[in-house]
């Protein structure tokens, strides 16, 4: 007897249709992973089966929830089951608390509305459930405001306000996507003992195809609004029968084809770095004494030769996106060095770090949020022209465009859109078009592939490792994600509270990694083929 | 929060310094000599230099500013010419109209502004909403003495409910005083409320964007439950910005208002006192003003801290 039971359902948000006769269900204890790409309508399914769909959605077909018609169910009865028998979590753990309230006062808020227990037994509950969600009294206690806890934290109070009633169901929509790799396992751990615990369904939705490898009994394929496959989790990836499957398994594992590595450590670096440290300052505790320094980088030195390609790898808040910052000269170093081309760039004006920022370029995360969406993708490309020493005319600035574009996968008449005009794969490839404009020496590139879709991620992959090759660009990538380290890099860095506490050949330290932290992350990691091999030898 | 709060305070008071040098030297630059304006046309050099170093005109300016800011300290404004009499009992005897009116104004237009805001913000692109915010972008656009005399119209002229003008004093009773408040309140509330209401409105649809409302809904609150427990507070922020620097706008709206239902408050008095030259009176009432403003945009900075426990910093 399953718990949700999804038939035939379809939805039209004003006449656009996103969901075509999905079929899924969940049985109690089990747990059911819905993968898709962005745009699937794995949200839209979650919200369905919630009833928090847009004012303009419109759904048809049935979905049963303990015997419930959720499709015919009116608002009253639908408070009834969310937060009660129906919990949910979200993607992003900074946004889902309010700030102005207490987390004691938020998770309570669900107890006391379903329960009508009193405030001091709500609050009693709420402490017992942040206990089991990992934030104990001593450093967690109920009056702490969401501001004063990290991501992780908060995304396990996020969990505890979900599953504080023991709900039948629990739905999880991207709930590690916004995490590192450590605090990742971490989190799917906690959700993997609260289904064991109270035999709870669990409704995982994710893009990862390796974490929901790991997690679910079953699995549910999700295209354009449709069910491409749908079975046991194991056998479905496997066996790979249905051509998307196997082109999302070949996706997420996806090397690019590269060439022997450039010259490695052959004739002058490119980038030194010498004991830099960056101190931010702490915050006061009496207005009398001076804040101590919180110390983002920790006396860090390394080296990158011209056309070689650096992973620097850590947990969020290990100080990598600081240590980028300064070698881009945005940020300024506490002390260190920092030389590029032979020349030092720490400590110079701005005019005269001119010829350095014309060599050296950086692509962001995220492909949305690095692009004025009022001006043409002439204008943003050619940004970067700006530090050129000649000035180019308007008619050569439009061929440099056009040529860029063409080098990265787009096509000339893409010039005169809008950033909105185009996907966020796309969107992606014009911010490394602008970065490679200059035709700059090194790239630093802060996770510029973790927003993106498996398929998209393989493709943009693809085009880094290409231009390694033709351009002879340098890379320095910043990511928490080891898959991406091992596509492309050469080297790998790995970071940990500001130091550097392992260098070595990408596969060397991936495979054998030799410190506390190198080796929580490598085990962290999610490994589709792993992760398939598990579940095999699991079911024999 | 003590040392935001001290912050706040040590802002404050640099700001107030800041102002009494500007109200000070603005003063001084205004063609015309007050001793002469005093003593009229006919008085001879003798006289206007006696008056002069009567009034300590020619002591220097830091001295004159110090001592000026002595007696601002110690409630001594010196006396008006035209009413010969202490400015502080002038303004003393004017404040008990108008600190009244601007504080009924400012609870008014707050009381007519949140609720018209969730009202709106809930019902975004419907009926009412349209309705609502057409109404206020009225309340925007006309002038608060055309509001009050339409006000004088209605509820003075035509239904006799309350007096046209003029305020019996507080000796004659506090209804027939509040009564006489009445209107003119309403005249000043109105336009600022339509303003406020406009703020609340696009703060709450903003904050009902938020993840955390989802998350309030997935709780299985229901919708009204999360407008006002997580949704209000959060749209605070924005709107008491806005309370605060609406504060001044109101008591310049008193000058007028007080001039059309022909209220004894500090805004007629400051405004006679501009048209006879009284400038120890308009020195003082500026200075008033500017110290009320500021006052109450400390309290504003307060409730920031009472709203936002981010600003309070860790305990």
């Amino acid at each position: 007897m399953s718990l949700l039971e999804i038939e035939n359902l379809s939805l039209a948000i004003g006449g656009t249709p996103i969901l075509k006769e999905v079929e899924l269900s969940v049985a109690p204890g089990e747990v059911m992973g819905l993968v898709g790409e962005s745009g699937s309508g794995k949200s839209m399914t979650a919200l369905t089966i919630m009833q928090l769909l847009p004012h303009a959605a419109r759904a048809s077909g049935r979905v049963s929830f303990d015997g419930i018609d959720i499709l015919a169910a009116t608002e009253d009865q639908m408070c009834a089951l969310r937060g009660d028998d129906i919990g949910m979590v979200f993607q992003e753990p900074m946004t889902a608390l309010n700030p102005v309230k207490t987390i004691g006062e938020q998770i309570a808020e669900g107890i006391r509305w379903h329960t009508k227990a009193s405030r001091a037994e709500a609050e009693d509950r709420a402490r017992k459930m942040l206990d089991r969600v990992g934030l104990p009294e001593a450093k967690f206690p109920l009056s702490r405001y969401p501001h004063e806890l990290s991501g992780g934290q908060r995304q396990r109070v996020v969990i505890a306000i979900a599953c504080a009633l023991k709900p039948k169901l629990l739905i999880a929509d991207e709930p590690t996507t916004a995490l590192d790799v450590v605090l990742q396992a971490q989190i799917l751990d906690l959700l993997r003992g609260l289904v064991s615990e109270n035999r709870m369904g669990l409704l995982l939705i994710s893009h990862d195809l390796a974490v929901v490898t790991e997690m679910a009994d079953r699995i549910t394929i999700l295209r354009h609004g449709e069910v491409m496959e749908a079975g046991d989790t194991a056998r479905t990836l496997s066996e790979q029968l249905n051509p998307y499957t196997r082109q999302l398994a070949l996706a997420s594992m996806h090397v690019p084809a590269r060439a022997k590595a450039h010259a490695t450590g052959q004739g002058k670096p490119l980038l030194e770095v010498e004991g830099v440290t960056r101190d931010y300052s702490g915050r006061r505790t009496s207005l009398f004494q001076r804040p101590t320094p919180i110390r983002a980088v920790d006396d860090v030195s390394l080296s990158l030769a011209p056309g070689q390609s650096v992973a620097l790898v850590g947990r969020s808040g290990c100080g990598k996106s600081t240590l980028a910052r300064m070698i881009l000269a945005l940020d300024k170093s506490t002390s260190g060095t920092i030389r590029f081309r032979g020349e030092t760039i720490t400590g110079r004006s701005e005019a005269e770090l001119k010829p350095a920022r014309r060599d050296m370029q950086v692509v962001f995360q995220d492909p949305y949020g690095s692009f004025d969406p009022r001006q043409k993708v002439e204008k943003l490309v050619a940004e970067p022209l700006h530090v050129l020493e000649k000035k180019p005319t308007p008619a050569e600035r439009r061929e440099m465009v056009a040529h860029t574009l063409h080098e990265v996968g787009l096509g000339v008449s893409d010039m005169d859109k809008y950033p909105h005009e185009f996907s966020g794969g796309q969107r992606q490839r014009l911010s490394i078009a602008r970065a490679i404009i200059t035709r700059p020496k090194l790239v630093v590139a802060d996770e510029p592939v973790s927003a993106l879709d498996v398929s998209i991620r393989a493709q943009i992959l693809d085009l880094f490792a290409e231009l390694n090759q033709r351009l002879g660009i340098a890379y320095l990538f910043i990511t928490h994600d080891l898959t991406v380290a091992r596509a492309i890099t050469d080297e790998v860095l790995v970071m940990h509270d500001g130091r550097i506490v392992e260098r070595g050949k990408t596969s060397d330290v991936l495979d054998h990694p030799q410190s506390e932290a190198a080796k929580a992350l490598v085990a962290a990691a999610p490994d589709l083929h792993r992760a398939i091999a598990r579940r095999m030898q699991e079911q024999g | 929060m003590t040392a935001y709060l001290l912050k706040r305070l040590a802002i404050a008071i640099a700001t107030l310094i800041l102002a009494s040098m500007v109200v000070f030297a603005v003063l001084e630059i205004l063609p015309g000599d007050p001793a002469r304006l005093m003593l009229g046309l006919n008085a001879s050099a003798e006289q206007v230099e006696l008056l002069r170093n009567q009034m300590g005109l020619n002591a220097p300016l830091v001295l004159r500013y110090l001592h000026w800011v002595g007696g601002l300290l110690s409630l001594d404004f010196g006396r008006s010419y035209t009413y010969s009499v202490p400015v502080i009992d002038l303004v003393r005897e004017r404040m008990a109209v108008s600190l009244p009116l601007a504080l009924i104004a400012l609870a008014l237009s707050t009381i007519i502004a949140i609720p018209v805001g969730l009202y709106s913000a809930s019902r975004r692109g419907r009926a009412g909403d349209t309705i609502a915010m057409g109404a206020a972008q009225l309340g925007v656009a006309v002038p608060n003495f055309w509001f009050a005399l339409m006000l004088i119209y209605l509820f003075a002229v035509w239904l006799r409910l309350v007096p046209a003008g003029g305020f019996p004093g507080w000796g004659a009773g506090v209804w027939p005083a509040l009564k006489s408040l009445l209107l003119p309140a309403v005249a000043l509330a109105l336009p600022q409320a339509a303003i406020l209401a406009r703020v609340a409105r696009s703060a709450l649809i903003e904050v009902l964007n938020e993840d955390y409302i989802r998350t309030a809904r997935a709780k299985g609150l229901p919708y009204r439950a999360v407008l006002w427990r997580h949704a209000l507070r959060n749209a605070m922020i924005p709107v008491l910005t806005i309370l605060g620097l609406q504060f001044a706008f109101l008591l310049a709206g008193t000058i007028i208002i007080e001039n059309v239902f022909y209220l004894p408050g500090l805004g007629r008095l400051v405004f006679q006192a501009i048209t006879q030259r009284d400038l120890v009176v308009v020195e003082s009432i500026v200075m008033l003003l500017v110290v009320a403003v500021i006052a109450v945009n400390l309290v504003v900075d307060v409730s920031y801290a009472i709203v936002d426990p981010r600003l309070r910093g860790r305990q």
